[in-house]
């Protein structure tokens, strides 16, 4: 290939993938753990995007970047309230398993 | 960036066959450690390609916090809640799993046509600003982004405060309805579960 760099394209693809594969993670896991896992990997499917985005087309003012560090500050503190309702809802059920969280189910 | 384009190339393919590979190993194994691992190691190959991308804070900050801390987290809560357990069988697990699986490669398919038709106005990467990028993170972040900064850390003060208050576990010294004292060890084990299983 002649190309001067990677192209965009590839930079989306691979994030498309990667948001693909937390959605199929998000709707078949069993494991609560391996929910917030799967919306972790999302998160990073849409950083991917602001940081090609912010590359290829806004390369002067980088507020993709900037877009990034929030979306890394809002996704800690999701991580860190979401373990924390996983424990306490372990101590209440015995159980980590999605299918037995139907309190709410009509 | 200064590295050659071939290089480049190389480390692109590799670091996202790493993210791909890795992230489909996090949902499709069956050992939630191993996954929890995996995802440390899809969490550093996405700091790669931001490092291919010239954004080296980000990176760095990605390494920090994603590797660092959240995938931390992630273990020991693995390890604190991780007991073998036996699934319930759901009866239509299997067409569950079709649908949610067409849907999934639906949306791939469509976001990849988006990817690949549409025309991208690029300007050119070569020019890109590179090191001076974390001069620049920081001047947004104190003039016109300085709103979302502050109510950033406010946002990081809650969640710390009710991640504690969640969960912390309130221990008595002593039983309220019968006055004995408690046996602190086996709080959780000896209890009955409090909200029982409908099903």
């Amino acid at each position: 290939m002649n190309l001067e760099s990677i192209p965009l394209q590839a930079f989306l693809i691979v994030s498309s993938a990667l948001f693909c594969i937390g959605i199929w993670g998000l709707l078949n896991s069993r494991n609560a753990v391996r929910v917030l896992m799967s919306i972790e990997l999302m998160l990073n499917a849409v950083n991917i995007n602001l940081m090609a985005f912010s590359s290829y087309i806004d390369n002067n003012l980088i507020q993709g970047q900037v877009f990034t560090i929030f979306v890394i500050t809002v996704a800690a503190a999701e991580a860190a309230v979401g373990l924390a309702i996983l424990l306490s809802l372990y101590r209440n059920r015995v159980t980590v398993d999605m299918e037995s969280f139907n309190l709410l189910k009509w | 960036m200064s590295i050659a384009i071939t290089t480049q190339f190389i480390c692109f393919t590799v670091l996202s066959l790493v993210v791909i590979i890795g992230a489909l190993g996090v949902v499709l194994l069956e050992s939630i450690v191993y996954s929890a691992f995996l995802l440390g190691g899809v969490f550093m190959s996405v700091a790669g390609l931001y490092l291919l991308l010239n954004a080296s804070f980000v990176a760095a900050a990605q390494v920090l916090v994603y590797v660092g801390a959240v995938n931390v987290l992630i273990i020991f809560a693995i390890m604190l809640v991780n007991k073998k357990e036996d699934l319930k069988p759901i009866n239509d697990i299997n067409s569950r799993r079709v649908i949610s699986t067409s849907i999934c490669l639906t949306l791939l398919s469509l976001l990849i046509r988006v990817d690949l038709t549409n025309v991208w106005s690029l300007s050119s990467p070569q020019n890109s600003i590179g090191e001076e990028s974390t001069i620049r993170i920081g001047e947004h972040l104190f003039s016109d982004y300085l709103l979302p900064f502050e109510v950033a850390s406010v946002l990081l003060l809650m969640a710390m405060i009710g991640a504690i208050v969640l969960a912390r576990r309130d221990v008595m010294s002593k039983d309220i309805s019968t006055g004995l004292p408690v046996d602190q060890e086996l709080i959780e084990k000896s209890s009955e579960p409090l909200l029982t299983n409908k099903n």
